[in-house]
């Protein structure tokens, strides 16, 4: 059965969106993107070190055939920084798409979404592609929504944690009120983490650390995009309701066992 | 003259553009993207985009991130 993953009028092959960072090699990296199916990547946009020229680009890396670039505005804590990092992006990846971050506070990285909600405006108002990482706020998602946000995208936990999907109830009840995409953003930690959000109903998971810094990262790519599908399947499969007690899968009739005497 | 390199200062000899200054660094127009004062400059503007005395100039690029 047809099950497009769209945002923005884009259709991607994969709902498992990964990054670049943190890898132990660029080689790496690369074999990880291929294992993971992912057909988006996010990259962050720094300066250039122009004292010493001699590393390797990012985008030797990366096929922009295959792959599509999403910048995010990473490390960004005011509206106005984030804004202008956005618009350097676009410049480099010649897309106007970006990952929106405005973070609020250094030790959880969560965002601030007060300023986030006044670039996410601004950033739709130049005719940007927004995706912006928030909290797992119901309401704060809805006003993303309603300020434009082509996408929304909470946070599992928070980012590089691991911990894994903190508030389910929250990413379920923002996946029944948004008529956006619902991408969970940070926090996984392993496939089953991943499989979780895609069971709530989410629509896309996007992840970065989980994979660059697991022991062997290529094979948590694939562990990733089997995760992404089989939570995918499940939830449109529709899951069973939870019950308290036992009821049997077996016919109770027909044992040899002797009649119970009550 | 001297201007704000991504921060630092930097000696420049005058007259330059952009695309000079890009030259003298040895990065890839394609790769980068540029900002003078605040105001990203486009690609195709490198060339005819003067560097003035004390002009802050970042060249940023993509690297790895999440």
């Amino acid at each position: 059965m047809a099950d497009p993953f769209v945002i923005a009028g884009r259709e991607f092959r994969s709902r498992l969106i990964i990054g670049t960072g943190k890898y132990p090699t660029h080689q790496i990296m690369q074999a990880a993107h291929e294992a993971s199916g992912a057909d988006m990547v996010t990259v962050a946009v720094r300066r250039v070190n122009v004292s010493d020229r001699t590393k390797e680009s990012l985008l030797d890396y990366i096929d922009p055939k295959t792959y599509f670039l999403l910048p995010n505005t990473a490390a960004c804590y005011t509206a106005e920084d984030a804004i202008r990092t956005a618009r350097l992006g676009r410049e480099v990846g010649l897309s106007h798409w970006v990952k929106l971050e405005v973070i609020g506070d250094e030790k959880t990285l969560f965002p601030d979404n007060e300023a986030l909600l006044e670039a996410t405006r601004v950033l739709v108002k130049e005719g940007f592609v927004v995706l912006p990482y928030t909290t797992d706020d119901p309401v704060v998602c809805r006003k993303l929504e309603d300020a434009g946000a082509a996408a929304v995208m909470p946070l599992g936990a928070p980012i590089g944690s691991g911990l894994g999907i903190q508030n389910p109830n929250n990413i379920r009840l923002i996946r029944e009120q948004a008529r956006v995409p619902v991408i969970v953003d940070a926090g996984v930690g392993t496939a089953s983490d991943a499989a979780i959000a895609m069971e709530l109903g989410a629509d896309g998971v996007l992840l970065n650390t989980a994979v660059a810094l697991a022991q062997d990262p290529v094979a948590m790519a694939r562990a990733m995009k089997l995760a992404v599908e089989a939570g995918r399947l499940a939830f449109r499969a529709g899951r069973i309701p939870r019950k308290s007690y036992a009821s049997a899968s077996s016919p109770l009739e027909g044992t040899i066992a002797a009649a119970r005497v009550g | 003259m001297t201007i704000q390199l991504n921060g630092e200062p930097c000696d420049l000899a005058a007259p330059a553009t952009l695309a000079d200054l890009l030259a003298r660094l040895d990065i890839d127009p394609r790769r980068v993207a540029i900002e003078r004062n605040f105001v990203v400059v486009k690609r195709d503007h490198y060339a005819s985009t003067a560097i003035e005395p004390g002009d802050q100039i970042e060249i940023v690029n993509f690297v790895g991130g999440g």
